[in-house]
Protein backbone atom coordinates (compact mmCIF):
# COMPACT_ATOMS: atom_id res chain seq x y z
CA UNK A 1 0.00 0.00 0.00
CA UNK A 2 2.15 2.40 -1.31
CA UNK A 3 3.09 5.11 -3.87
CA UNK A 4 6.18 4.82 -5.60
CA UNK A 5 7.03 7.71 -8.40
CA UNK A 6 10.61 7.46 -9.77
CA UNK A 7 12.32 9.73 -12.01
CA UNK A 8 8.63 11.18 -13.19
CA UNK A 9 8.37 13.94 -16.21
CA UNK A 10 5.67 15.24 -18.03
CA UNK A 11 5.53 17.30 -20.98
CA UNK A 12 2.57 19.37 -22.41
CA UNK A 13 3.18 18.93 -26.21
CA UNK A 14 6.54 21.57 -25.42
CA UNK A 15 6.11 22.80 -21.90
CA UNK A 16 8.16 21.07 -18.97
CA UNK A 17 4.93 20.42 -16.26
CA UNK A 18 7.06 17.90 -14.33
CA UNK A 19 10.11 17.45 -14.15
CA UNK A 20 12.49 14.04 -13.15
CA UNK A 21 10.39 14.01 -9.58
CA UNK A 22 11.15 11.01 -7.63
CA UNK A 23 9.53 9.90 -4.41
CA UNK A 24 7.60 7.56 -2.22
CA UNK A 25 4.35 7.44 -0.01
CA UNK A 26 4.35 4.68 2.88
CA UNK A 27 1.34 3.30 3.97
CA UNK A 28 -0.26 5.74 7.10
CA UNK A 29 1.64 8.42 5.72
CA UNK A 30 0.07 11.41 5.16
CA UNK A 31 1.85 14.02 2.26
CA UNK A 32 1.07 17.36 1.77
CA UNK A 33 1.60 18.21 -1.60
CA UNK A 34 2.95 21.56 -1.59
CA UNK A 35 4.01 24.33 -4.31
CA UNK A 36 2.65 27.39 -6.21
CA UNK A 37 0.01 27.73 -9.30
CA UNK A 38 1.06 25.40 -12.15
CA UNK A 39 3.98 23.98 -10.05
CA UNK A 40 2.83 20.04 -10.93
CA UNK A 41 0.81 19.15 -8.48
CA UNK A 42 -2.07 18.68 -10.39
CA UNK A 43 -0.64 17.16 -12.89
CA UNK A 44 1.56 14.67 -10.80
CA UNK A 45 -1.98 13.62 -9.79
CA UNK A 46 -3.51 13.09 -12.51
CA UNK A 47 -0.97 11.03 -13.51
CA UNK A 48 -0.76 8.99 -10.19
CA UNK A 49 -4.37 8.35 -11.03
CA UNK A 50 -4.02 7.22 -14.12
CA UNK A 51 -5.82 9.96 -16.39
CA UNK A 52 -2.18 11.09 -17.94
CA UNK A 53 0.08 9.01 -18.61
CA UNK A 54 3.72 10.32 -18.30
CA UNK A 55 6.51 11.31 -20.36
CA UNK A 56 8.89 9.02 -18.99
CA UNK A 57 9.77 7.44 -15.87
CA UNK A 58 7.20 5.33 -13.76
CA UNK A 59 4.59 5.36 -10.73
CA UNK A 60 3.96 2.18 -9.14
CA UNK A 61 1.14 1.94 -6.68
CA UNK A 62 1.54 -1.00 -4.41
CA UNK A 63 3.58 -2.23 -6.62
CA UNK A 64 1.32 -1.73 -9.78
CA UNK A 65 2.42 0.08 -12.66
CA UNK A 66 0.27 2.83 -13.48
CA UNK A 67 0.56 1.97 -17.03
CA UNK A 68 0.72 -0.97 -18.08
CA UNK A 69 -2.16 -1.96 -15.77
CA UNK A 70 -4.35 0.83 -15.09
CA UNK A 71 -7.35 -0.98 -14.55
CA UNK A 72 -5.63 -2.53 -11.33
CA UNK A 73 -4.73 0.61 -9.66
CA UNK A 74 -7.83 2.28 -10.12
CA UNK A 75 -9.64 0.08 -8.21
CA UNK A 76 -7.40 0.94 -5.18
CA UNK A 77 -7.23 4.88 -5.95
CA UNK A 78 -9.90 7.25 -4.00
CA UNK A 79 -9.57 10.47 -5.99
CA UNK A 80 -10.95 13.56 -5.85
CA UNK A 81 -10.11 16.20 -8.88
CA UNK A 82 -9.26 19.52 -8.23
CA UNK A 83 -12.84 20.75 -9.68
CA UNK A 84 -14.83 18.40 -7.67
CA UNK A 85 -16.70 16.58 -10.67
CA UNK A 86 -20.44 16.13 -9.99
CA UNK A 87 -24.03 15.37 -12.06
CA UNK A 88 -25.71 18.26 -10.90
CA UNK A 89 -28.85 16.77 -12.08
CA UNK A 90 -28.53 13.43 -9.56
CA UNK A 91 -29.16 13.21 -6.07
CA UNK A 92 -26.36 12.53 -3.51
CA UNK A 93 -27.46 9.12 -3.26
CA UNK A 94 -28.14 8.19 -7.00
CA UNK A 95 -24.67 9.67 -7.48
CA UNK A 96 -23.26 7.48 -4.64
CA UNK A 97 -24.66 4.49 -5.85
CA UNK A 98 -23.59 5.40 -9.59
CA UNK A 99 -19.90 5.88 -8.23
CA UNK A 100 -20.00 2.57 -5.92
CA UNK A 101 -21.04 0.58 -9.01
CA UNK A 102 -18.47 1.81 -11.06
CA UNK A 103 -16.09 1.44 -8.69
CA UNK A 104 -17.01 -2.45 -8.73
CA UNK A 105 -18.38 -2.81 -5.26
CA UNK A 106 -21.17 -5.52 -5.08
CA UNK A 107 -24.86 -4.26 -5.74
CA UNK A 108 -26.00 -6.40 -1.99
CA UNK A 109 -23.14 -3.99 -0.44
CA UNK A 110 -23.72 -0.84 -2.49
CA UNK A 111 -26.82 0.84 0.09
CA UNK A 112 -24.79 -0.01 3.14
CA UNK A 113 -21.36 1.54 1.68
CA UNK A 114 -23.31 4.53 0.72
CA UNK A 115 -25.59 5.31 4.19
CA UNK A 116 -21.98 4.89 5.80
CA UNK A 117 -20.23 7.48 3.72
CA UNK A 118 -23.25 9.60 4.19
CA UNK A 119 -23.05 9.40 7.62
CA UNK A 120 -19.33 10.02 7.96
CA UNK A 121 -19.52 12.76 5.34
CA UNK A 122 -22.39 14.38 7.63
CA UNK A 123 -24.72 14.43 4.35
CA UNK A 124 -27.60 13.32 5.99
CA UNK A 125 -29.67 16.51 6.21
CA UNK A 126 -28.87 16.68 2.07
CA UNK A 127 -29.53 13.04 0.82
CA UNK A 128 -32.27 13.45 -1.29
CA UNK A 129 -31.38 16.34 -2.74
CA UNK A 130 -30.21 17.21 -6.18
CA UNK A 131 -26.41 17.67 -5.87
CA UNK A 132 -26.50 21.32 -7.83
CA UNK A 133 -28.97 22.42 -4.99
CA UNK A 134 -26.17 22.02 -2.40
CA UNK A 135 -23.60 24.81 -1.35
CA UNK A 136 -20.06 24.40 -1.71
CA UNK A 137 -19.06 22.98 1.43
CA UNK A 138 -21.52 20.32 0.76
CA UNK A 139 -20.73 19.63 -3.11
CA UNK A 140 -17.26 19.57 -1.32
CA UNK A 141 -18.29 16.59 1.29
CA UNK A 142 -20.34 14.44 -1.74
CA UNK A 143 -16.55 14.54 -3.83
CA UNK A 144 -15.02 13.47 -0.78
CA UNK A 145 -17.50 10.76 -0.02
CA UNK A 146 -17.48 9.26 -3.87
CA UNK A 147 -13.50 9.29 -3.20
CA UNK A 148 -13.86 6.98 -0.23
CA UNK A 149 -16.78 4.96 -1.06
CA UNK A 150 -14.80 1.70 -2.03
CA UNK A 151 -12.45 2.17 0.92
CA UNK A 152 -8.89 2.61 -1.25
CA UNK A 153 -6.07 2.02 0.19
CA UNK A 154 -4.58 4.86 -1.74
CA UNK A 155 -6.39 8.39 -1.82
CA UNK A 156 -5.53 11.29 -3.73
CA UNK A 157 -7.08 14.25 -3.09
CA UNK A 158 -6.66 17.76 -4.37
CA UNK A 159 -7.52 20.48 -2.73
CA UNK A 160 -9.71 18.63 -0.78
CA UNK A 161 -10.99 21.69 2.03
CA UNK A 162 -11.32 24.26 -0.97
CA UNK A 163 -14.29 26.06 -0.43
CA UNK A 164 -15.64 24.72 3.38
CA UNK A 165 -15.98 26.65 6.32
CA UNK A 166 -13.85 26.63 9.17
CA UNK A 167 -15.96 24.37 11.04
CA UNK A 168 -16.08 22.21 8.16
CA UNK A 169 -12.03 22.27 7.39
CA UNK A 170 -11.52 21.11 10.63
CA UNK A 171 -14.34 17.97 10.50
CA UNK A 172 -12.60 16.87 7.42
CA UNK A 173 -9.03 17.41 8.34
CA UNK A 174 -9.61 15.06 11.37
CA UNK A 175 -11.76 12.57 8.93
CA UNK A 176 -8.59 12.14 6.37
CA UNK A 177 -6.54 11.61 9.93
CA UNK A 178 -7.81 9.53 10.98
CA UNK A 179 -8.58 7.52 7.40
CA UNK A 180 -4.88 8.06 6.88
CA UNK A 181 -3.95 5.92 10.07
CA UNK A 182 -4.68 2.93 7.36
CA UNK A 183 -4.32 4.60 4.15
CA UNK A 184 -1.88 5.99 1.70
CA UNK A 185 -2.89 9.68 1.57
CA UNK A 186 -1.56 12.43 -0.92
CA UNK A 187 -3.48 15.77 -0.76
CA UNK A 188 -2.59 18.86 -2.38
CA UNK A 189 -3.25 22.54 -0.95
CA UNK A 190 -2.34 26.22 -1.04
CA UNK A 191 -3.15 26.85 2.48
CA UNK A 192 0.44 26.35 4.47
CA UNK A 193 -1.38 25.71 7.82
CA UNK A 194 -3.60 22.66 6.45
CA UNK A 195 -0.19 21.03 5.92
CA UNK A 196 0.85 21.63 9.66
CA UNK A 197 -2.31 20.42 10.58
CA UNK A 198 -2.94 17.25 8.84
CA UNK A 199 0.30 16.10 7.18
CA UNK A 200 2.93 14.31 8.83
CA UNK A 201 5.38 15.02 5.60
CA UNK A 202 5.17 17.61 3.22
CA UNK A 203 6.60 17.59 -0.23
CA UNK A 204 7.20 21.41 -1.82
CA UNK A 205 7.35 21.44 -5.59
CA UNK A 206 8.22 24.27 -7.81
CA UNK A 207 8.53 24.79 -11.22
CA UNK A 208 7.85 20.63 -11.52
CA UNK A 209 10.68 20.03 -9.39
CA UNK A 210 10.66 18.96 -5.82
CA UNK A 211 12.43 21.75 -3.63
CA UNK A 212 12.29 20.00 -0.22
CA UNK A 213 11.05 16.91 1.20
CA UNK A 214 10.57 16.01 5.27
CA UNK A 215 8.78 16.68 8.16
CA UNK A 216 7.13 20.23 8.87
CA UNK A 217 9.46 20.32 11.87
CA UNK A 218 12.41 18.69 9.62
CA UNK A 219 11.55 21.52 6.95
CA UNK A 220 11.59 24.44 9.85
CA UNK A 221 14.82 23.54 11.05
CA UNK A 222 16.44 23.34 7.37
CA UNK A 223 15.04 26.55 6.56
CA UNK A 224 17.85 29.00 6.88
CA UNK A 225 15.17 31.62 9.31
CA UNK A 226 16.70 32.89 12.35
CA UNK A 227 15.42 32.56 15.48
CA UNK A 228 13.24 35.51 16.81
CA UNK A 229 12.26 36.19 20.71
CA UNK A 230 9.67 39.08 20.80
CA UNK A 231 10.09 40.96 24.10
CA UNK A 232 8.03 42.70 26.77
CA UNK A 233 9.32 44.99 29.54
CA UNK A 234 7.46 47.22 31.67
CA UNK A 235 8.51 50.76 30.72
CA UNK A 236 10.20 51.77 34.12
CA UNK A 237 13.34 50.95 32.53
CA UNK A 238 16.18 52.13 30.79
CA UNK A 239 15.53 50.97 27.40
CA UNK A 240 18.49 51.93 25.92
CA UNK A 241 20.80 50.36 28.03
CA UNK A 242 18.71 47.42 28.55
CA UNK A 243 18.62 47.04 24.12
CA UNK A 244 22.98 47.58 24.60
CA UNK A 245 23.65 44.45 27.16
CA UNK A 246 20.62 41.94 25.29
CA UNK A 247 22.66 42.49 22.13
CA UNK A 248 26.14 41.73 24.39
CA UNK A 249 24.29 38.20 24.90
CA UNK A 250 25.70 35.02 23.03
CA UNK A 251 24.34 33.72 19.69
CA UNK A 252 22.19 37.16 19.12
CA UNK A 253 22.29 38.96 16.14
CA UNK A 254 21.00 41.91 16.40
CA UNK A 255 17.94 43.53 18.52
CA UNK A 256 15.26 46.06 17.52
CA UNK A 257 12.78 47.95 19.37
CA UNK A 258 9.48 47.62 17.97
CA UNK A 259 7.36 50.18 19.81
CA UNK A 260 6.52 51.91 23.17
CA UNK A 261 2.73 50.98 23.90
CA UNK A 262 2.62 53.49 26.89
CA UNK A 263 3.17 50.88 29.69
CA UNK A 264 5.64 48.77 27.98
CA UNK A 265 8.55 48.42 25.62
CA UNK A 266 8.41 45.34 22.92
CA UNK A 267 11.76 44.57 21.24
CA UNK A 268 12.24 42.02 18.59
CA UNK A 269 15.47 40.17 19.55
CA UNK A 270 17.27 37.77 16.51
CA UNK A 271 18.97 34.92 17.40
CA UNK A 272 20.87 32.21 15.45
CA UNK A 273 19.41 29.98 13.87
CA UNK A 274 17.88 27.10 15.85
CA UNK A 275 19.09 28.72 19.06
CA UNK A 276 16.59 29.04 21.96
CA UNK A 277 17.30 32.94 23.15
CA UNK A 278 14.54 32.81 25.97
CA UNK A 279 16.74 31.24 29.24
CA UNK A 280 19.36 34.32 28.26
CA UNK A 281 16.82 36.85 27.23
CA UNK A 282 14.86 36.66 30.37
CA UNK A 283 18.00 36.56 32.56
CA UNK A 284 19.20 39.70 31.23
CA UNK A 285 16.31 41.57 31.58
CA UNK A 286 16.30 40.23 35.49
CA UNK A 287 19.55 41.21 36.23
CA UNK A 288 19.09 44.52 34.81
CA UNK A 289 16.53 44.89 37.08
CA UNK A 290 13.40 45.39 34.49
CA UNK A 291 9.86 43.60 34.91
CA UNK A 292 9.37 40.84 32.31
CA UNK A 293 5.93 41.27 30.83
CA UNK A 294 5.91 38.76 28.44
CA UNK A 295 8.49 36.76 26.23
CA UNK A 296 7.33 34.47 22.80
CA UNK A 297 9.73 32.71 20.96
CA UNK A 298 9.15 32.73 17.55
CA UNK A 299 9.94 29.75 15.12
CA UNK A 300 10.36 30.54 10.82
CA UNK A 301 6.71 29.78 10.15
CA UNK A 302 6.23 26.91 7.03
CA UNK A 303 5.42 30.13 5.13
CA UNK A 304 8.51 31.51 5.13
CA UNK A 305 9.99 28.30 4.25
CA UNK A 306 7.36 27.95 1.24
CA UNK A 307 8.11 31.24 0.13
CA UNK A 308 12.04 30.71 0.18
CA UNK A 309 12.16 28.11 -1.82
CA UNK A 310 9.48 29.07 -4.54
CA UNK A 311 10.68 32.34 -4.94
CA UNK B 1 -10.05 -6.34 -24.94
CA UNK B 2 -12.24 -7.32 -21.51
CA UNK B 3 -15.49 -5.83 -21.47
CA UNK B 4 -16.86 -6.08 -17.96
CA UNK B 5 -20.71 -6.18 -18.75
CA UNK B 6 -21.81 -4.97 -15.10
CA UNK B 7 -20.25 -1.82 -15.72
CA UNK B 8 -21.58 -1.20 -19.06
CA UNK B 9 -24.67 -1.95 -17.49
CA UNK B 10 -23.77 0.23 -14.92
CA UNK B 11 -23.46 3.32 -17.02
CA UNK B 12 -25.91 2.22 -19.76
CA UNK B 13 -29.25 2.43 -16.79
CA UNK B 14 -27.44 5.81 -14.88
CA UNK B 15 -27.12 7.78 -18.74
CA UNK B 16 -31.33 6.26 -19.85
CA UNK B 17 -32.22 7.42 -16.28
CA UNK B 18 -30.52 10.78 -17.35
CA UNK B 19 -32.02 11.13 -21.17
CA UNK B 20 -35.58 10.84 -18.81
CA UNK B 21 -34.34 13.22 -16.42
CA UNK B 22 -34.06 15.94 -18.89
CA UNK B 23 -36.22 17.65 -21.66
CA UNK B 24 -34.68 16.01 -24.56
CA UNK B 25 -36.12 12.91 -24.38
CA UNK B 26 -39.66 13.96 -23.97
CA UNK B 27 -39.09 17.01 -26.63
CA UNK B 28 -37.94 14.16 -28.91
CA UNK B 29 -40.35 11.54 -28.28
CA UNK B 30 -43.92 14.22 -28.44
CA UNK B 31 -42.64 15.98 -31.59
CA UNK B 32 -41.72 12.62 -33.58
CA UNK B 33 -45.22 11.14 -32.40
CA UNK B 34 -46.92 14.31 -33.22
CA UNK B 35 -45.18 14.18 -36.22
CA UNK B 36 -45.25 10.77 -37.42
CA UNK B 37 -49.02 10.21 -36.40
CA UNK B 38 -49.80 13.48 -38.85
CA UNK B 39 -48.31 12.35 -41.73
CA UNK B 40 -49.80 8.60 -40.69
CA UNK B 41 -53.61 9.89 -40.61
CA UNK B 42 -53.40 11.89 -42.96
CA UNK B 43 -52.28 9.27 -45.39
CA UNK B 44 -54.33 7.00 -44.11
CA UNK B 45 -57.74 9.07 -44.32
CA UNK B 46 -57.58 11.21 -47.08
CA UNK B 47 -55.68 9.70 -49.50
CA UNK B 48 -57.61 6.21 -48.08
CA UNK B 49 -53.76 4.53 -47.94
CA UNK B 50 -52.73 2.30 -45.60
CA UNK B 51 -49.06 1.80 -46.13
CA UNK B 52 -46.05 1.99 -43.94
CA UNK B 53 -43.74 2.08 -47.29
CA UNK B 54 -44.96 5.75 -47.53
CA UNK B 55 -44.36 6.39 -43.68
CA UNK B 56 -40.91 5.06 -43.47
CA UNK B 57 -40.03 6.30 -46.91
CA UNK B 58 -41.29 10.18 -46.31
CA UNK B 59 -38.26 12.57 -46.67
CA UNK B 60 -39.37 14.17 -44.10
CA UNK B 61 -39.43 11.99 -41.22
CA UNK B 62 -36.43 10.78 -42.03
CA UNK B 63 -34.98 13.99 -42.06
CA UNK B 64 -35.96 15.05 -38.82
CA UNK B 65 -35.05 11.67 -37.47
CA UNK B 66 -31.75 11.36 -38.29
CA UNK B 67 -30.51 14.89 -39.04
CA UNK B 68 -32.38 16.61 -36.14
CA UNK B 69 -33.47 14.36 -33.38
CA UNK B 70 -30.20 11.98 -33.21
CA UNK B 71 -27.85 14.98 -33.14
CA UNK B 72 -29.74 16.55 -29.92
CA UNK B 73 -29.74 13.33 -28.00
CA UNK B 74 -26.24 12.21 -28.79
CA UNK B 75 -24.72 16.11 -28.39
CA UNK B 76 -24.77 15.96 -24.82
CA UNK B 77 -23.28 12.21 -23.93
CA UNK B 78 -19.40 13.02 -24.15
CA UNK B 79 -19.94 17.00 -24.46
CA UNK B 80 -21.35 17.48 -20.78
CA UNK B 81 -18.59 14.82 -19.10
CA UNK B 82 -15.71 17.23 -20.61
CA UNK B 83 -17.32 20.54 -19.12
CA UNK B 84 -18.26 19.29 -16.31
CA UNK B 85 -14.75 17.23 -15.42
CA UNK B 86 -16.77 14.22 -14.77
CA UNK B 87 -15.38 12.72 -17.45
CA UNK B 88 -11.98 12.39 -15.28
CA UNK B 89 -14.16 11.25 -12.49
CA UNK B 90 -15.01 8.12 -14.81
CA UNK B 91 -11.83 7.43 -16.30
CA UNK B 92 -9.93 6.91 -13.14
CA UNK B 93 -12.51 4.43 -11.99
CA UNK B 94 -12.21 1.25 -12.68
CA UNK B 95 -13.63 1.27 -15.98
CA UNK B 96 -12.34 0.52 -18.98
CA UNK B 97 -13.14 3.51 -22.08
CA UNK B 98 -14.35 1.06 -24.09
CA UNK B 99 -17.45 0.21 -21.33
CA UNK B 100 -18.39 3.76 -21.03
CA UNK B 101 -18.18 4.37 -24.78
CA UNK B 102 -20.48 1.29 -25.02
CA UNK B 103 -22.77 2.30 -22.17
CA UNK B 104 -23.37 5.38 -23.69
CA UNK B 105 -24.07 4.29 -27.45
CA UNK B 106 -26.62 1.86 -26.32
CA UNK B 107 -28.44 3.95 -24.08
CA UNK B 108 -28.41 6.59 -26.84
CA UNK B 109 -29.41 3.72 -29.06
CA UNK B 110 -32.25 2.63 -26.72
CA UNK B 111 -33.46 6.04 -26.77
CA UNK B 112 -34.15 6.10 -30.33
CA UNK B 113 -35.81 2.74 -30.18
CA UNK B 114 -38.52 3.66 -27.84
CA UNK B 115 -38.85 6.89 -30.33
CA UNK B 116 -39.63 4.43 -32.88
CA UNK B 117 -42.32 2.53 -30.95
CA UNK B 118 -45.65 4.10 -32.21
CA UNK B 119 -44.92 2.69 -35.40
CA UNK B 120 -45.11 -0.43 -34.28
CA UNK B 121 -48.90 0.67 -33.90
CA UNK B 122 -49.40 1.97 -36.99
CA UNK B 123 -48.94 -1.22 -38.26
CA UNK B 124 -51.00 -2.66 -35.49
CA UNK B 125 -53.50 -0.30 -36.93
CA UNK B 126 -52.96 -1.02 -40.30
CA UNK B 127 -53.35 -4.84 -39.84
CA UNK B 128 -56.80 -4.74 -38.43
CA UNK B 129 -57.91 -3.21 -41.62
CA UNK B 130 -56.69 -5.44 -44.52
CA UNK B 131 -53.96 -7.43 -45.17
CA UNK B 132 -50.16 -6.17 -45.01
CA UNK B 133 -46.95 -7.94 -45.65
CA UNK B 134 -44.96 -8.18 -42.30
CA UNK B 135 -41.77 -8.61 -44.04
CA UNK B 136 -40.88 -5.01 -45.56
CA UNK B 137 -42.58 -3.60 -42.37
CA UNK B 138 -39.69 -5.28 -39.92
CA UNK B 139 -37.03 -4.70 -42.47
CA UNK B 140 -38.25 -1.12 -42.55
CA UNK B 141 -37.78 -0.78 -38.65
CA UNK B 142 -34.68 -2.69 -39.02
CA UNK B 143 -33.68 -0.31 -41.54
CA UNK B 144 -34.40 2.92 -39.56
CA UNK B 145 -32.75 1.40 -36.33
CA UNK B 146 -29.58 -0.04 -38.29
CA UNK B 147 -29.52 3.86 -40.10
CA UNK B 148 -29.94 5.31 -36.50
CA UNK B 149 -27.21 2.88 -34.68
CA UNK B 150 -24.55 4.43 -37.56
CA UNK B 151 -25.52 7.84 -37.08
CA UNK B 152 -25.50 7.66 -33.18
CA UNK B 153 -22.19 6.78 -33.57
CA UNK B 154 -21.17 9.85 -35.63
CA UNK B 155 -23.11 12.03 -32.96
CA UNK B 156 -21.18 10.23 -29.97
CA UNK B 157 -17.70 10.82 -31.64
CA UNK B 158 -18.19 14.03 -32.41
CA UNK B 159 -19.86 14.74 -28.91
CA UNK B 160 -16.31 13.54 -27.50
CA UNK B 161 -14.47 16.21 -29.32
CA UNK B 162 -15.93 19.08 -27.69
CA UNK B 163 -17.24 20.60 -24.03
CA UNK B 164 -19.82 22.51 -25.76
CA UNK B 165 -23.14 20.81 -26.51
CA UNK B 166 -24.48 23.37 -29.19
CA UNK B 167 -21.20 22.60 -31.20
CA UNK B 168 -21.68 18.85 -30.95
CA UNK B 169 -24.84 19.32 -32.37
CA UNK B 170 -24.21 21.71 -35.43
CA UNK B 171 -21.58 19.66 -36.45
CA UNK B 172 -23.21 16.18 -35.71
CA UNK B 173 -26.27 17.59 -37.88
CA UNK B 174 -23.96 19.00 -40.59
CA UNK B 175 -21.94 15.22 -40.65
CA UNK B 176 -25.40 13.36 -40.72
CA UNK B 177 -26.99 15.85 -43.21
CA UNK B 178 -24.01 14.81 -45.60
CA UNK B 179 -24.32 11.91 -45.69
CA UNK B 180 -28.41 11.67 -45.92
CA UNK B 181 -28.12 13.83 -49.07
CA UNK B 182 -25.63 11.99 -50.64
CA UNK B 183 -27.97 9.52 -51.69
CA UNK B 184 -30.23 11.87 -53.29
CA UNK B 185 -27.35 14.15 -55.21
CA UNK B 186 -25.69 10.77 -56.57
CA UNK B 187 -26.69 12.68 -60.12
CA UNK B 188 -24.19 15.04 -59.89
CA UNK B 189 -21.26 12.16 -59.51
CA UNK B 190 -19.63 11.24 -62.85
CA UNK B 191 -21.51 7.91 -63.78
CA UNK B 192 -18.39 5.90 -63.38
CA UNK B 193 -18.09 6.42 -59.88
CA UNK B 194 -22.48 6.76 -59.25
CA UNK B 195 -21.79 2.77 -58.21
CA UNK B 196 -18.91 3.29 -55.42
CA UNK B 197 -20.53 6.31 -54.17
CA UNK B 198 -23.59 4.83 -54.05
CA UNK B 199 -22.79 1.96 -51.86
CA UNK B 200 -21.26 4.77 -49.55
CA UNK B 201 -24.73 6.72 -48.91
CA UNK B 202 -26.97 5.61 -46.49
CA UNK B 203 -29.87 6.05 -48.70
CA UNK B 204 -29.27 2.97 -50.82
CA UNK B 205 -29.19 0.63 -47.99
CA UNK B 206 -32.24 2.10 -46.55
CA UNK B 207 -34.14 2.20 -49.62
CA UNK B 208 -32.53 -1.95 -50.43
CA UNK B 209 -33.45 -2.96 -46.89
CA UNK B 210 -36.86 -1.49 -46.81
CA UNK B 211 -37.78 -3.80 -49.68
CA UNK B 212 -38.13 -6.73 -47.09
CA UNK B 213 -35.09 -8.46 -47.36
CA UNK B 214 -31.89 -8.74 -45.41
CA UNK B 215 -29.23 -8.14 -47.72
CA UNK B 216 -25.84 -8.78 -45.89
CA UNK B 217 -24.15 -6.33 -47.70
CA UNK B 218 -26.18 -3.68 -46.04
CA UNK B 219 -25.87 -5.21 -42.98
CA UNK B 220 -22.06 -5.16 -43.63
CA UNK B 221 -22.09 -1.46 -44.46
CA UNK B 222 -24.16 -0.49 -41.19
CA UNK B 223 -21.87 -2.80 -38.91
CA UNK B 224 -18.83 -1.58 -40.33
CA UNK B 225 -19.89 1.96 -40.35
CA UNK B 226 -21.07 1.95 -36.53
CA UNK B 227 -17.60 0.15 -35.60
CA UNK B 228 -15.84 2.60 -36.90
CA UNK B 229 -17.71 5.62 -35.27
CA UNK B 230 -17.00 4.23 -32.05
CA UNK B 231 -12.96 3.43 -32.80
CA UNK B 232 -13.14 7.14 -33.96
CA UNK B 233 -14.59 7.84 -30.19
CA UNK B 234 -12.46 5.47 -28.17
CA UNK B 235 -9.41 7.20 -30.32
CA UNK B 236 -10.97 10.47 -29.39
CA UNK B 237 -10.97 9.40 -25.75
CA UNK B 238 -7.33 8.53 -25.65
CA UNK B 239 -6.35 11.62 -27.37
CA UNK B 240 -5.61 13.38 -23.74
CA UNK B 241 -3.00 10.86 -24.03
CA UNK B 242 -0.88 12.23 -26.27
Amino acid sequence: MSIKVSNLTKYYGDYLAVDDISFEVKKGEILGFLGPNGAGKTTTMKIITTYLPPTSGKVEVDGIDVEENSLEVRKRLGYLPELNPLYYDMTVTDYLDYVAALDGIPKSQIKTKRDEMIRVCGLEPMRKKDIGTLSKGYKQRVGLAQAMINNPDVLILDEPTSGLDPNQIIEIRNLIKKLGREKTVILSTHILSEVQATCNRVIIINKGKIVADGTTEELQAKSKGESIVTLEVKNNCDRNSLATSLKELRNVNKVEFVRDTGESFIFNIYGQKGVDLREAVSGCVISKGATLLSMQAKQSSLEDIFRELTK
Amino acid sequence: MNINFQNVKTIYFKEVKSYFNSAIAYIVMIVFMIISGFLFTMSFFQIGIASLRDFFGNFFIQLMLFVVFIPAITMRSFSEEKKQGTLELLLTKPVSDLELIFGKYFSALTLVVITLFPTVLYFIIISFIGPIAFAPFLTSLLGFILMSAFFIGIGVFISSLTENQIIAFIVSVLICLFFFLMGKLLIIFPPSLVSVFEYLTTDYHLNNISRGVIDSRVLIYYFSMIIFTLFLTKVSLESRKW
